[in-house]
């Protein structure tokens, strides 16, 4: 599955962690919540980047004592039309200040491309090639967002405002 | 009316150029049909019995003579010459090919007409009062704060895949015209004793196979903050939200298996992390939003014009029309004036894209270019000055649309049913014609007074029949057309679920028994203006449930 990141297609240097498979020396891994949480101590007392694959309806504050050690956390998308995960993404990247990796797997479409951004994903494991390939095109597809979310973009409203502080000024 | 500016065009454009992409890739297999129809969906796009159906919003119930004309124009090119409105203040389109929507959307998108998240489990168009800005005791206009919360909802980036579908409706009046309590979340406008606007917050009412009225989750929400308690009641759905049974998704269950005070607790909870972040709504931000609403210049005129007096007593037939289709009007010497697409024998709701370019025609001669979609799915001129008044019924007349019958037995809400919905198990289009026939009679509705009958074809409640004060709900039995009837329900300020009358009966009993129940009515009334809905209040349905099966 193609990996996009930074607008690009890229290699994963994460690799996934079979629950039942030995924890290597080294080397970014991403495990499961199940695993991670088991023994959390161990796996991030080894080298390498850890990131954790973690479930849409478990609470994302299980995470928060391990939050700041954390590479990456992938988020789940097991249908594209079940949406949890967006949830748990702006809670990690506005409520809890994540600043690794965030992920989003599963049923990962271009369609989904713009709502993942703004909820604060910044990998993305997508499903199909062409639709990896199409992700900056679509990415730029909106340029007028209404909602302030913590992605940073400007609002409509704000445009505004400028626009009328602009117009009074000149 | 509110005026698009160049932001809310530009969001409109780029949706419809994104699903004409999402078109494309259908029509050439690399969408699958199942991952097409989350997106067709959220763009208004069902498939339905016969074909493609369009379903397009007209937030809180306003257009502009120029979109209804572009409506009218839509359901000319691309369907088959007319179009449905619907108890959401949607028009349906049911007739449309695939290959055409993106191009018909492009055509609506050119006078700010769009069908974002008229279906898909997202926050869907927010409804309002039909006559906001215009009624007369109204807090505020609903549609300031209808509108504040449609950019918010429009592609929202957590909540465009909730568990299920997402009805927001607003009210700011005494008298409930928008049925918030029979919404995902209603809010109602009012005052606190500081005399600071706020809303009533109403959470988890909806009608379908398991109903229930909202309750109230707060009574005071402040007008600054009310985004982000919006918000954290949709988070909270979001998350815990039942996924597993699409039955039980809404959040009127998630509320019902909580209870309404933990839930209250659960949203507490989360709005106190976030409530004075990015979505606390500035007075700029309203005070901008308020000042693209334009209001007309009224005139100042007489509030009983000698045209008025004088046709009122000429003429009983608009007298008549007068009486049950002019409302009062917060301007002196100006009325709000319902047009029913009721007419005998007719498919409530419809309206043929000629009748719709000469209402648009007179909207402007006569309503300063402007029209409303109220859930009873007539339409209304809400800026009429009473003078007028005679000349409008002739040409409203001439259209067909002043059927003098609005709020009247014939005045029926009723959804497509079998004749074009996939979900539906039963007609009830045909059951609505026949009844507007049998109470056809002016002066029979008009001795029988206000009375609401709604009809759904299936238990999913598009036509509203559990408020109805008489419901009509179409069930399959055998491969045939059953009708179950409810009746004491309302949905107004004092909004009830009906109760059923007795064993479902067939198709072709329905009127006889509806019949019955006005008979039982009219002689069960202390006095004439007793409504048909108290009576059932006041002596439960017994007394109506004899009637109708005594004799069957």
């Amino acid at each position: 599955m193609p990996l996009v990141k930074g607008n690009v297609i890229v290699t994963d240097e994460f690799t996934h962690l079979a629950d039942d498979a030995e924890l290597p020396a080294d080397g970014a891994i991403l495990v499961s919540a199940e695993r991670f949480l088991a023994g959390p101590e161990a796996v991030l007392a080894r080298q390498g980047k850890i990131g954790v694959i973690w479930p849409n309806n478990r609470d994302v504050e299980d995470l928060l004592p391990y939050l700041n050690r954390l590479a990456a956390v992938a988020l789940v998308f097991p249908v594209f039309r079940d949406g949890r995960a967006y949830t748990q993404a702006r809670l990690l990247r506005e409520r809890y200040k994540f600043r690794g990796e965030l992920r989003a797997t599963g049923q990962v479409l271009r369609d989904q491309f713009v709502f993942m951004l703004r909820a604060g994903f910044d990998a993305f494991e997508v499903k199909k090639q062409s639709d990896a390939e199409a992700f900056a095109t679509v990415a730029k597809r909106y340029s007028v967002f209404y909602q302030p979310t913590g992605d940073g973009r400007v609002t409509a409203f704000h445009r505004r405002l400028m626009h009328l502080s602009e117009s009074v000024a000149s | 009316m509110y005026a698009y500016d160049e932001l809310d065009r530009t969001i409109v454009n780029e949706r419809v150029s994104e699903f004409r992409d999402q078109v494309a890739r259908r029509l050439s297999g690399e969408l699958t049909e199942d991952e097409f129809k989350s997106l067709r969906l959220m763009n208004g796009v069902y498939l339905q019995l016969h074909a493609y159906m369009l379903r397009i919003a007209i937030p809180y119930g306003t257009l502009s003579s120029a979109q209804l004309r572009r409506l009218a124009h839509v359901g000319r090119r691309y369907d088959r010459g007319y179009g449905h409105f619907t108890t959401r203040q949607n028009i349906q389109f049911h007739w449309i090919k695939l290959e055409q929507l993106p191009d018909a959307l492009a055509d609506l998108a050119e006078v700010g007409i769009h069908a974002m998240q008229t279906s898909g489990n997202c926050i869907r168009n927010i409804t309002a009062d039909q006559w906001a800005g215009v009624a007369p005791e109204e807090v505020d206009d609903p549609r300031i704060w209808a509108e504040i919360l449609r950019q918010y909802a429009t592609l929202h980036p957590e909540f465009s895949f909730l568990p299920r579908k997402f009805k927001f409706a607003i009210t700011a009046s005494r008298h409930d015209r928008a049925a918030i309590k029979v919404h995902d979340i209603g809010l109602r406008i009012h005052r606190n004793a500081e005399g600071e606007v706020g809303f009533e917050v109403l959470v988890g009412g909806g009608l379908g196979r398991t109903p229930f009225l909202a309750k109230t989750i707060n009574s005071f929400v402040s007008h600054r903050d009310i985004l982000s308690y919006c918000e954290a009641i949709l988070r909270v759905y979001n998350q815990y939200g039942r996924r597993d049974n699409i039955y039980k998704a809404r959040i009127k269950i998630l509320v019902h298996e909580l209870g309404i005070e933990k839930f209250k607790q659960e949203v507490e909870e989360e709005w106190a992390q976030m409530r004075d972040g990015a979505l606390t709504l500035e007075e700029s931000e309203i005070a901008d939003i308020r000042s693209r609403f334009t209001y007309p210049k009224y005139e100042t005129l007489s509030d009983t014009p000698d045209e008025l007096t004088k046709a009122v007593a000429a003429d009983r037939h608009f007298e008549a029309w007068y009486k049950n289709s002019v409302a009062p009007h917060k301007v002196p010497g100006y009325a709000i004036v319902t047009l029913s697409l009721k007419p005998e024998g007719g498919t409530p709701g419809d309206a043929t894209a000629d009748q719709m370019d000469a209402i648009a025609d007179l909207a402007e001669k006569y309503s300063f270019g402007e029209i409303r979609v109220g859930h009873e799915q007539n339409l209304a001129l809400p800026h009429v000055a009473k003078r007028d008044l005679p000349a409008l019924w002739r040409a409203l007349d001439k259209v067909g649309v002043a059927t003098p019958n609005v709020n009247l037995v014939s005045d029926i809400i009723c959804c497509p049913g079998l004749d074009y919905c996939s979900l539906s198990n039963a007609r009830s289009i045909p059951i609505a014609q026949e009844l507007t026939r049998r109470f056809a009679n002016p002066d029979t509705a008009n001795l029988i007074g206000r009375l609401h009958i709604n009809i759904s074809g299936c238990i999913n409640a598009c036509g509203h029949h559990h408020v109805g004060h008489i419901g009509i709900l179409g069930v399959e039995k055998n491969g045939e057309e059953f009708y179950q009837i409810t009746i004491g329900g309302r949905a107004d300020e004092h909004a009830e679920l009906g109760t059923l009358v007795g064993p479902a009966v067939p198709h072709e009993q329905v009127a006889d028994v509806i019949e019955d129940i006005v008979e039982a009515y009219l002689a069960l009334r202390q006095r004439p203006d007793e409504l048909f809905v108290d009576v059932v209040k006041r002596l439960g349905v017994e007394p109506f449930k004899e009637r109708v099966y005594a004799t069957r």
